[in-house]
């Protein structure tokens, strides 16, 4: 079989049968946005109003849950010295491994998206904007998010530098994904933002695993 | 690489910082003496902001500074990584934590301008934002330099880290053009030459030079310390290692 697709596999059925990566990540994206109509009060033009950005808000949190475990546990047990060691590119083990952390978080949380938008009362005619727009945008999230993965290998309380590390790195993603549901909520297009998005997943793309793969190298040396 | 690797002795370039050490806090000293003198008392007051102008002395080389210094730690990270270079390391650490301070500088500055200007203490238009993220980075920087137990792996590391949020460099500075902001867009260095009185100018370049001289006098205090360090940690290595053979 292709490495590229097996690593792929491994890493999605080990995410859906330990169970706990993909559930505890829209777990958690329920219950943030759930939050926000108690703390703000339940008045539905208030709701309406703020009900995009507290999604994204809340997305963009729930995927850097998992993110603290992309290389972690693949380090601790020397898998991943393997890996680095394989004829193919730490670059494509990298891009496997984002692959499979988006299937597993960054696609759940869009599929999801429309339902904590019924409960923050966002118009359904935006619905699919918002999705569009979470497509776009969590693989840039899981891309960015695999730098700091690599970088907080092996250091104390990772976990904690890790939301230091990438979170300033997420906040162009977050502007272009609330302008575009924001854009569609005033009835304009919202095309502008969401090809800006795009091209942000594009470059992410082209740049993220070699990053990435520089700072995972650097805690295999 | 020549010249760097000339650099890369650190005896040598203790001597080095020893002889430009005071020079650099002479003109640090001496301009910002001038540079305050000509800015709070000698320079006239705008005609529409008056007397609150004069924040502009400190705030604009403390931003100027907030991004010269973030560009030297990627070029200090930069060579660190790519000709494993001793020194550089030791620079990149010492950058970071002076960057940070005038990053903060420059947003508490903007901040006490920004109140009698435009009213409000914070606006998140493009120009703040980025900045705000630049002061993030930095602090990201330090946090992930320190948090492993083996230096050169806080060093590596966080070289990545810095080398990587250097697109936000560019983003600070051209924000004010990309964007419609409150903030105003730059007026000195641009085309058609400077959109300042001479009167105004002056000042504001000798605070410039005397911040940028303030940044060479630290910079090599903090890597003179950081040599001293660790020699220190060579030093007890090999007397625990004479203790218990």
């Amino acid at each position: 079989m292709n490495p590229f697709l097996a690593i792929v596999r491994r890493d999605v059925r080990l995410a859906f049968r330990q169970g706990t990566d993909t559930l505890m990540t829209l777990a958690f994206f329920v219950i943030a946005v759930v939050l926000f109509p108690l703390g703000v009060g339940p008045e539905p033009n208030v709701l309406a109003r703020i009900g995009g950005g507290v999604v994204w808000v809340a997305a963009l949190l729930a995927s850097m849950l998992a993110l603290e475990r992309l290389f972690q546990t693949d380090y601790e047990d020397g898998g991943l010295e393997l890996l680095a060691l394989a004829p193919m590119p730490l670059q494509i083990v990298v891009l496997a491994k984002v692959l499979a952390h988006w299937l597993a978080t960054g696609l759940p949380l869009a599929v999801a998206a429309p339902v904590l938008g019924l409960l923050m009362n966002t118009p359904p005619d935006v619905f699919p904007v918002l999705v569009a727009a979470l497509l776009l945008g969590t693989p840039t999230l899981s891309l960015i998010g695999a730098i700091g993965a690599g970088l907080i290998l092996g250091a104390r309380r990772g976990g904690v530098l890790l939301a230091l590390l990438v979170l300033p790195l997420f906040i162009p993603v977050l502007v272009f994904g609330v302008s575009a549901v924001e854009m569609a909520a005033q009835g304009l297009s919202p095309k502008a933002s969401l090809l800006i998005l795009g091209a942000m997943a594009l470059a992410a793309l082209a740049l993220g695993p070699w990053a990435a793969a520089a700072a995972v190298r650097q805690a295999l040396e | 690489m020549k010249r760097l690797d000339w650099f890369a002795n650190p005896a040598r370039f203790l001597r080095l910082a020893r002889a430009v050490q005071p020079w650099a806090t002479g003109i640090a000293l001496t301009a910002a003496a001038a540079g305050l003198y000509l800015g709070l008392f000698a320079s006239p007051p705008d005609y529409q902001q008056g007397e609150s102008v004069r924040i502009m002395y400190v705030h604009v080389p403390a931003a100027w500074m907030a991004l010269f210094c973030y560009t030297a730690l990627a070029v200090a990270s930069a060579v660190a990584l790519i000709w494993k270079h001793p020194l550089a390391d030791l620079a990149a650490r010492a950058t970071a934590p002076v960057g940070a301070a005038f990053t903060f500088l420059a947003l508490l500055t903007g901040s006490l301008w920004g109140k009698p200007m435009w009213g409000t203490w914070w606006v998140w238009d493009a120009r703040l934002t980025s900045v705000l993220v630049l002061l993030f980075l930095y602090l990201g920087y330090i946090a992930l330099n320190g948090a492993f137990d083996d230096p050169a792996r806080g060093a590596k590391a966080s070289a990545v880290l810095a080398l990587v949020g250097f697109v936000n460099v560019p983003i600070v500075k051209f924000s004010v053009d990309w964007w419609n902001t409150l903030h105003q867009p730059a007026s000195v260095l641009r085309a058609g030459g400077p959109a300042i009185h001479e009167s105004m100018f002056a000042p504001l370049l000798l605070m410039a030079l005397a911040f940028k001289a303030y940044f060479v006098w630290v910079l090599l205090i903090r890597i003179r310390a950081e040599i001293a360090a660790g020699k220190i940690r060579a030093a007890r290595l090999r007397a625990s290692g004479d203790a218990a053979p």
